[in-house]
Formats: structure tokens, sequence, C-alpha cells
């Protein structure tokens, strides 16, 4: 297990991707897994940028864990912000024209349908987000 | 993200490469806001993009709708990533995938 400790600003999305594409590259993850697996830390992280601490800026901890048989890859992204569960945001209506689409809800959609597990929880002040690929 | 812009008449071609993302789908953004005016034809090219994220979908949605009033947009080169990205997110319908 690895972890790694940053502010939770947009500008680490890319030291937060390097950290995990890093040991993705080390387990020879799939390149199509590995760029899901990126967008969905640009969705995730961006959320807790964004929102944990607004107006304040906090930290954020992104945590790497291997399993195997089969083998998979278990990101966890941890904040001490203002509790949030995204998995409680209504799913989009994909279906709408270009000017009736709304944007809001999309970011985890496609994390929830890309993963192959996504899970929350707010323990002990702690937002707890995980996400799981099998590859 | 690496944008090039070609400019042929009233067509303008976009080629992305790289990553488009919450940091860098404003870089298109701010293209997109000057150089749409007189654009009947706009072609997004993702040849060299690698992915993007549902900030990048935003903005490919905002020249959607603009291109709607004032000409086509075409988005070419699409990767087997994004192309399951699209049409997971329906975008799918929206765009001219060529």
């Amino acid at each position: 297990m690895r972890e790694l400790t940053v502010k939770a600003v947009i500008e680490n999305i890319q030291a937060v991707t390097e950290f995990v594409d890093e040991q993705l590259e080390m387990l020879n993850c799939p390149m199509k897994a590995q760029m899901q697996i990126d967008v969905a830390i640009d969705e995730l992280f961006s959320n807790i940028a964004y929102y944990a601490y607004h107006p304040e800026v906090g930290e954020a901890t992104v945590r790497v864990e291997v399993t195997e048989e089969p083998l998979a890859v278990i990101i966890t992204f941890i904040d001490n912000g203002a509790p949030y569960d995204p998995l409680t945001s209504a799913d989009p209506d994909i279906s709408l024209s270009a000017e009736e689409r709304q944007i809001g809800g999309l970011g985890i959609y496609m994390v929830k349908k890309s993963m192959d597990e996504i899970s929350y929880e707010y323990q002990k002040g702690q937002n707890i987000l995980k996400i799981k690929k099998q590859f | 993200m690496k944008i090039t812009k070609t400019l042929n008449g009233r067509k303008l071609t976009l080629a992305l490469e790289g990553r488009m993302d919450t940091s860098t789908a404003p870089e298109l953004e701010a293209v997109l806001k000057n150089h749409l005016d007189d654009v009947e034809e706009l072609i997004i090219d993702m040849a060299k993009l690698e992915y993007l994220s549902s900030a990048g979908l935003r903005v490919l949605l905002g020249a959607q709708k603009t291109m709607n009033k004032q000409g086509h947009m075409t988005v070419t080169n699409v990767n087997d990533t994004i192309m399951e990205i699209f049409e997971v997110t329906g975008f799918s319908e929206i765009l001219t995938i060529a």
C-alpha cells in the first residue's frame, strides 16, 4: 500500500495522477484501464478540490492498494472536508439533446460506469471514497 | 494539452494532443471563445488525444451548441477509450463523430 497526501487543489491533480500511474505501470495495467482510472482521478480529486473545503484549502490523501486474483487496484480518496456522498447524486439523463443537456453529475456517472466498484463512507470526520478496478 | 489550429476560409480544425481534463479543458474553451466567430465548419481532431473527463465534455457541449447556431461541428479520429466515454454519457448522440 502506498499513499500520497497533498493540498486538495486542481494544480495537484497531475501529481496524484502520476503517483497512481507509476504504480499501475509496475503492475502492467492495460492502457485502457489506466486511462479510465486517470479519468476517475480527475473527476474525484477535482470534486474534493472544488467543494470539500470551500472556500478554504485542505488536504486530501490518495491511497493505492493492490489485490490479487483477480488482479485489481483499489484507490481511496480521503478528505476532512464537508460530508459529501457523491453516490447519492442522481444519474444524469443522457438522452437529452445538446440544448437540454446538463453537465452536473456526469463525472461521477462516468466513474460509476468505468470502475468495477465504488463505495463511500463518512467516518471520524472523513469522507472516504473508494474505487476498485480489475484488470 | 497541445492545441493546433488550422483555419481554412470558414473551416477551423483544432487538433488536440494529450489529455483534456479539469486542468486543461479551459485551454480549449479559451481557443473556442476567441476563434469561432466566422467559423461555419469546426473539426475537432482527437487523433492524438489520450482521453477526456467530464470537464472536456462540458467544453465540447458548449462548442456543439455554438456550432448548432452557425454551422456544424465534427469530431474525428476518436480512440476506443474516448468513444466509450461518448457512448456511456450519450454524447455519441449529440456529437457528429466521423
